[in-house]
């Protein structure tokens, strides 16, 4: 509980911002609203008025706050948990769709590990192209992905999973080519000492060995997939998906909904992430290797 | 009646190629280890004597001369299982209990369930570790756990036992008491022992044979035949004879530095 204090902290420090900033940018809105109908606005009026604009510049938390209860709770209360206008909705459907993309690009990333630990021709050959792999901006790949897979009749949840994948395999295979290389000397001349096959030495030794570093490859992974998730959304012409409220959000000036639908990506991330670091904890503990 | 060696080299060599030239870790190096014996390798750092150890356990190659161990080369006896080696360090796998260490060679050697059940409990009685099956290696001491790794070592019944400074790491009592109880389980197992060390007192208590090694290049510079009984209760450290043996091997190790 230590930790209480600091963390007050910084959360009022971030809201004392976040409406100093509301006021200061929707100022001029307000004067141009008052200059229009020929008033004088003191400075209280002028506040006010900057903390409920319809779409104001910076939106302050509290009306960020209302949309994301109109949109989540206030939905469920109603019923209509999943329907379109639903936040949930558009989360499930950007959730579906990272952890789609998080598995494949765990599957991937460790399959591309042991090739690279196991066989020289693939360390020296494929390493470079996952490294410029990740030098190409994603926003200009994802539209290319999307079409490519509808013209094979591909659509829907798979090719936006797939550039979830094509960002959450590169930590994985960083971290895992690492993890299995872990082991040190004295371990892997042990296993020669047994006479033990390669088979053996990978699942009894250089798997386990590698677990730690899977995970933090698994917590940068998942957040990665998060991101392909909602940038996969976006070229698929705003259907759905909190990708979809972003691009729509800004389509039509609807700050309130933008800003509503980051702060639910955050927090999905955050939650994601919690999630992996609560399972490597439970798992590091049972294999003795917490730190 | 005389019966073949249990390992032989004759002019063994090793030169590792490094970038400040040729090091010769090893050079003409000629030995014979009988069956039952046990020897100890001693020496400055950079005498070769694990790099020795190393060659008989086939974890590095000669680069002349030839080394047979139980009448076949290395790299036979290697892959025959001809024996265990303990590293300096434990190596206790920390996500296996004691036994599941213990069984891990087992494992890999293919031998069944009830085998590996019966020898984990062998092996555990005979380090004296008896009931610590389910722990886990840092519910352990340091010297707790270099037992268990010479368990794990045992644990296979290979009838040659390597051990590259096992205690190295350990405090002066628990080393004492860890020297004791090795010498419990030769006399037990009757096994071929190669064990390197560079503590005096440690080589000449234990030891049947004592070889003693110096640097640039590695060489035998002196080979010792223990005459102590081969009862030893820790005082017998007291006895003349033990000091005698123990300043020919001094004086072994002087002499091999004085060509520096």
């Amino acid at each position: 509980m230590r930790n209480v204090l600091p963390v007050l902290t910084v959360v009022i420090a971030i809201f004392v911002l976040w409406y100093a900033g509301a006021v200061a940018l929707n100022a001029a809105w307000a004067h141009d609203k008052a200059k229009r109908a020929g008033v004088e606005l003191t400075t209280s009026e002028l506040i006010a008025d900057t903390m409920s604009q319809k779409k104001p510049k910076l939106p302050p938390p509290h009306q960020v706050g209302a949309e994301i209860w109109k949109t989540t709770g206030a939905m469920v209360i109603k019923g209509k948990a999943f329907s379109k206008r639903s936040l949930l909705y558009h989360t499930g459907i950007t959730l579906s769709s990272t952890l789609l993309g998080f598995a494949m690009g765990t599957a991937l990333g460790i399959a591309l590990a042991v090739g690279i630990v196991y066989n020289r021709t693939m360390d020296m050959s494929v390493m470079p192209w996952v490294i410029a792999s990740q030098t190409i901006p994603i926003l200009a790949i994802a539209p290319m992905i999307i079409v490519v897979l509808n013209a094979v009749g591909i659509s829907g949840l798979l090719p936006k999973a797939v550039i979830s994948m094509y960002l959450s395999f590169f930590p994985v295979v960083v971290g895992m080519v690492k993890g299995l290389r872990s082991p040190d000397h004295m371990q892997l001349d042990q296993m020669k000492t047994w006479n033990a096959n390669s088979n053996q030495e990978f699942w009894k030794l250089r798997l386990p060995s590698s677990m730690p570093y899977l995970f933090t490859s698994l917590k940068i992974a998942m957040a990665a997939s998060l991101v392909g998730a909602i940038v996969g959304e976006l070229p698929t012409g705003a259907v759905a998906g909190l990708g979809a409220r972003l691009l729509g959000g800004s389509y039509y000036g609807q700050t309130i909904q933008i800003w509503s639908a980051l702060l639910v990506a955050a927090a999905l991330a955050a939650g994601l992430v919690g999630l992996i670091g609560l399972f490597q904890k439970i798992v590091l503990k049972r294999m003795g290797m917490a730190r | 009646m005389t019966t073949d060696p249990v390992i032989s080299a004759k002019n063994l060599s090793l030169t590792f190629q490094t970038n400040d030239g040729p090091v010769h870790a090893l050079k003409d190096v000629n030995l014979e280890i009988n069956k039952g014996d046990f020897v100890s390798f001693i020496g400055p750092s950079g005498c070769g004597k694990t790099t020795f150890l190393r060659v008989m356990a086939d974890l590095e190659k000669p680069t002349a001369g030839e080394i047979t161990v139980n009448g076949v080369s290395a790299e036979d006896a290697r892959r025959a299982r001809a024996y265990g080696y303990v590293f300096q360090h434990a190596g206790l796998y920390p996500w296996r209990t004691i036994g599941g260490n213990i069984r891990l060679p087992l494992e890999i050697m293919g031998v069944s369930k009830s085998e590996q059940d019966a020898a984990v409990k062998e092996v555990l009685e005979m380090v004296h570790l008896d009931g610590f099956e389910k722990k886990y290696p840092w519910q352990l001491s340091g010297g707790m756990q270099q037992r268990a790794s010479i368990a794990r070592a045992l644990a296979f019944h290979a009838d040659i036992l390597l051990m590259d400074e096992p205690f190295g790491a350990l405090d002066e009592i628990v080393r004492d008491h860890l020297n004791e109880q090795l010498l419990e389980l030769w006399a037990r197992t009757n096994k071929t022992i190669g064990f390197v060390t560079h503590s005096i007192p440690e080589a000449v208590y234990l030891s049947t044979k004592i070889v003693v090694m110096s640097p640039r290049p590695g060489r035998i510079t002196d080979v010792i035949e223990s005459t102590l009984p081969k009862e030893r209760p820790l005082e017998i450290r007291d006895s003349p004879e033990f000091i005698e043996i123990a300043h020919r091997v001094r004086d072994g190790l002087r002499a091999g530095h004085a060509h520096d």
